[in-house]
């Protein structure tokens, strides 16, 4: 079974009911009920409360659910994951990742917190979100501190106050960390996930933006409204002729496997592992925009 | 005497002060008779002027009595003044008993609920109502006959045939000269077409044009013509710019609308309608309108252009017009000042009557030649039948308008609706009010699924082979009952406090009085 696509995951803010109950409709790759920035200090209980009722009573069909929950170091961490575990999101993203320590200490409460519910330990996945300079120089040994960690995401706004900086549309301030996420998560085999895009109604820089995000090894891009989902995954679709090369790479590939034959090549170039690896993850992602109901995805 | 109609609804086949009423039948299934009405022969000075002084002394000039039937249309929307100020001066004049027949209205018409009391309005027959004098008369048995709710081509239909005999039309103009000739282009209570208003001076006994501004002659264009106005007044103003219309209708930006609308779009490039020469009529709903949005993108891609456009126009489909989209616009109403614009720029937009646009028994009416309408629904059922009148507490809040005309003409009729409104599913088992029989919905488009009519197995085939999952409409009430639950049933008594008559003047349904 290919690995879930996480091209698009789009933030839902947890204190309200009508975006929750809508969000699947928009057939984002992954929701994020949000119980960090979106809600304020008085709502966090009423918030986390609302999630987890949505949790366990809606059906977000084939979209995975995660909850952005309130970073290690705040009063509302222990209390989110210990509310949210016996709901069974399939993710938490943890805000505000710093070091290996912060997902290692949210690894072994999850693990606790499930055995109590009676949870296989290690159901939970989570994702890491690194948005300081903290975070991006510990990137590789976060990558790496638990089994679980599935995603790595990038936050633009608090990294550029963190480096005592300003974003700009150009975006050269963020190169360096992104890119930092990209190979750490890449190295770890998660994924990668860029910052979101807070211009709503400028679709010509929002598509530009992820057209550097992909270019750059993301794999996917963090929105902040449901009309960024269909230029996401418009941008991250394969062309047709990309699509056909790749299902000839892996037929041929297929074959030369049933043939027992060794070094083989389509077009007069050679298909190695990583050209067939390129080529599944090129049909894995052209498959999934073909069940998007999305009309421009088809 | 009540009778089960088509649509299995119980409705009278006698209403005292009404007379007699079939119960619908089908879609064509009622056969027309009789002829047209005509207005009397009349003699007019010699000069022609018609100009007099005041809304008084044009009620007086027109002969007008109690138990009479008076009439308006609805251009001017929620910036009417004029069927305020009529109903006040009748009121002056110690008139009673008299029948209002305009082809809609608005919350500002709240104001006539006083007379509607005292009995200087003893009954009503509109498109529609809202606000609350919709409210009060749907909780209140207040009239002498129930009102009569009528499509826009059922007005049409019904004061040609003579069933609504109109003696006075008062019809508003944002520009006339002293002859009579109107029309609603150019003055600052500009209103663009004045299509439904050209059936009432066709057909009524006196045409009294209502304007504030008066203009040398001839008032060009040309809406209403000097042979049927018999009277031309002039007021200080005739309605609130402001209430008439915005500048220009913006396209939602709300997601789940836009959502619907491309949903919408891939129906029809799948039904095989989308092709060259395509004629279209667009809703003013948020989804329904930006269907056009994404009509225009495939036009773009693709080379495709249109026919006509049809109903009523709003300066995005204006701007397709002029962009080549489309070859002709044939309007009824204007909802935007950006269309009534185009109507006075553009000699490819054009007005049109709600004869000319949706009379069943006229003998050509755009309704029945046009390829895809784009339809609303407060409720649908799971026979596809549609509600657009009554609100989920069963209260008259909407207008038949040309729903049902549209759907029973056109060739591809989508309703595009969000599947919970509210609190509430748009999927119900059974509409509390039958306005456009589902016989002629062929497909229902909202954010949680398409549901194709069991009755259009072409249509479900052509969606299948284009990849496009549809789901039966009991899927989507199920779907929208296992967020909402499920509705408990209204409150209501056996008074019937409106007949909701279908295009060809049988009765589809009634209203109740709400408890």
């Amino acid at each position: 079974m290919s690995k879930p696509l996480r091209r698009s995951m789009l933030f839902v803010p947890g204190n309200n009911p009508a975006l929750i109950v809508d969000a699947p409709v928009f057939l984002p790759d992954s929701i994020i009920l949000d119980l960090e920035d979106a809600v304020t200090v008085n709502q966090k209980d009423a918030a986390r409360e609302l999630v987890v009722h949505a949790l366990r009573t809606l059906d977000f069909g084939s979209c995975e659910v995660c909850v952005r929950i309130n970073g290690r170091h705040t009063p509302f961490f222990t209390d989110d994951v210990r509310t949210l575990v016996p709901a069974r999101p399939h993710a938490l993203r943890l805000a505000m990742v710093e070091s290996a320590e912060d997902i290692v200490c949210l690894d072994e409460l999850l693990g606790r917190c499930e055995s109590e519910a009676g949870l296989p330990v290690g159901a939970i996945k989570i994702m890491a979100a690194i948005e300081t300079a903290k975070g991006v120089v510990n990137a590789p040994s976060i990558s790496l501190a638990s089994p679980r960690l599935v995603a790595m995401s990038f936050g633009a706004e608090d990294f550029t106050n963190s480096i005592q900086s300003e974003r700009t549309p150009q975006g050269q301030e963020l190169l360096f960390a992104r890119t930092a996420v990209v190979l750490a998560a890449r190295a770890a085999g998660i994924d990668p996930i860029d910052t979101v895009f807070s211009l709503v109604d400028d679709d010509t820089g929002f598509r530009a933006d992820v057209r550097v995000a992909k270019q750059l090894g993301f794999a996917g891009k963090s929105c902040v409204h449901p009309r960024q989902i269909a230029l996401v995954h418009d941008v991250f679709r394969p062309t047709p002729e990309e699509v056909h090369r790749a299902e000839r790479v892996l037929a041929a590939y297929t074959k030369a496997l049933q043939q027992g034959t060794g070094v083989i090549a389509v077009d007069g170039r050679m298909v190695d592992g990583p050209i067939v690896t390129k080529a599944q993850r090129i049909v894995d992602i052209a498959n999934s925009s073909k069940n998007s109901q999305n009309w421009r995805a088809q | 005497m009540m009778v089960v109609n088509k649509v299995g609804r119980i409705v009278p086949s006698f209403v005292e002060n009404l007379g007699e009423f079939q119960p619908y039948a089908g879609l064509f299934a009622t056969p027309p008779t009789g002829n047209h009405y005509a207005p009397p022969i009349r003699r007019y000075p010699g000069t022609g002027k018609k100009l007099l002084a005041s809304l008084r002394d044009a009620i007086l000039a027109s002969g007008l009595k109690s138990g009479m039937t008076i009439s308006f249309h609805h251009h001017f929307r929620n910036g009417d003044m004029l069927v305020n100020m009529v109903v006040e001066e009748i009121a002056a004049l110690g008139l009673k008993d008299i029948t209002l027949a305009p082809s809609s209205l608005q919350s500002i018409h709240q104001a006539l609920i006083p007379h509607i009391r005292s009995g200087v309005i003893s009954a009503i027959t509109t498109s529609g109502l809202r606000g609350e004098l919709a409210d009060v008369l749907t909780r209140e048995s207040l009239l002498k006959s129930p009102v009569v709710i009528r499509s826009h081509g059922g007005r049409a239909r019904a004061i040609a045939a003579g069933e609504l005999k109109i003696d006075v039309a008062f019809l508003g103009a944002s520009a006339a000269d002293v002859y009579g000739n109107m029309n609603g282009i150019h003055g600052p209570a500009a209103c663009g077409s004045l299509g439904y208003a050209m059936v009432d001076a066709q057909y009524a006994d006196c045409v009294i044009g209502v304007t504030d501004n008066i203009v040398p002659y001839p008032a060009l264009p040309i809406s209403i013509s000097q042979t049927q106005v018999d009277f031309v007044v002039q007021v200080d103003k005739i309605g609130d710019p402001k209430g008439i219309m915005t500048g220009a209708t913006r396209l939602t930006r709300d997601p789940l609308e836009l959502h619907i609308a491309a949903q919408a779009m891939r129906v029809i490039e799948a039904s095989g309608y989308f092709r060259e020469g395509l004629s279209f009529q667009a809703g003013t709903g948020g989804a329904s309108l930006a269907v056009a949005k994404f009509l225009k993108e495939r036009m773009m891609d693709t080379g495709i252009r249109g026919g006509f456009c049809t109903g009523g126009s709003t300066g995005y489909i204006c701007d397709m017009l002029q962009e080549g989209y489309f070859s002709a616009i044939l309007d009824t109403q204007c909802f935007d000042l950006a269309a009534v614009e185009s109507l006075r720029t553009n000699p490819r937009h054009v007005e049109m009557s709600a004869s000319f646009y949706a009379n069943i028994h006229g003998k050509a009416c755009t309704a029945h030649i046009t390829d895809i309408m784009m339809l609303g629904a407060t409720e649908i059922d799971t026979a596809f039948n549609v509600n657009v009148l009554t609100g989920s507490d069963g209260i008259m809040m909407g207008a038949s308008g040309g729903h049902s005309d549209t759907a029973a003409g056109t060739k591809l009729r989508l309703v595009t609706a969000p599947l919970i409104r509210g609190r509430f599913p748009i999927v119900v088992d059974n509409v509390h009010t039958v306005v456009t029989p589902g016989e002629c919905i062929d497909v229902l488009v909202t954010e949680r699924g398409i549901a194709v009519n069991s009755t259009q197995p072409a249509l479900q085939e052509r969606l299948n082979e284009a990849g496009i999952m549809t789901v039966s409409i009991e899927e989507l009430q199920w779907r929208a009952e296992k967020l909402t639950g499920k509705p408990e049933p209204l409150a209501q008594s056996e008074d019937i406090v409106a007949l909701v008559e279908y295009r060809d003047g049988t009765l589809i349904d009634v209203v109740r009085r709400v408890l």
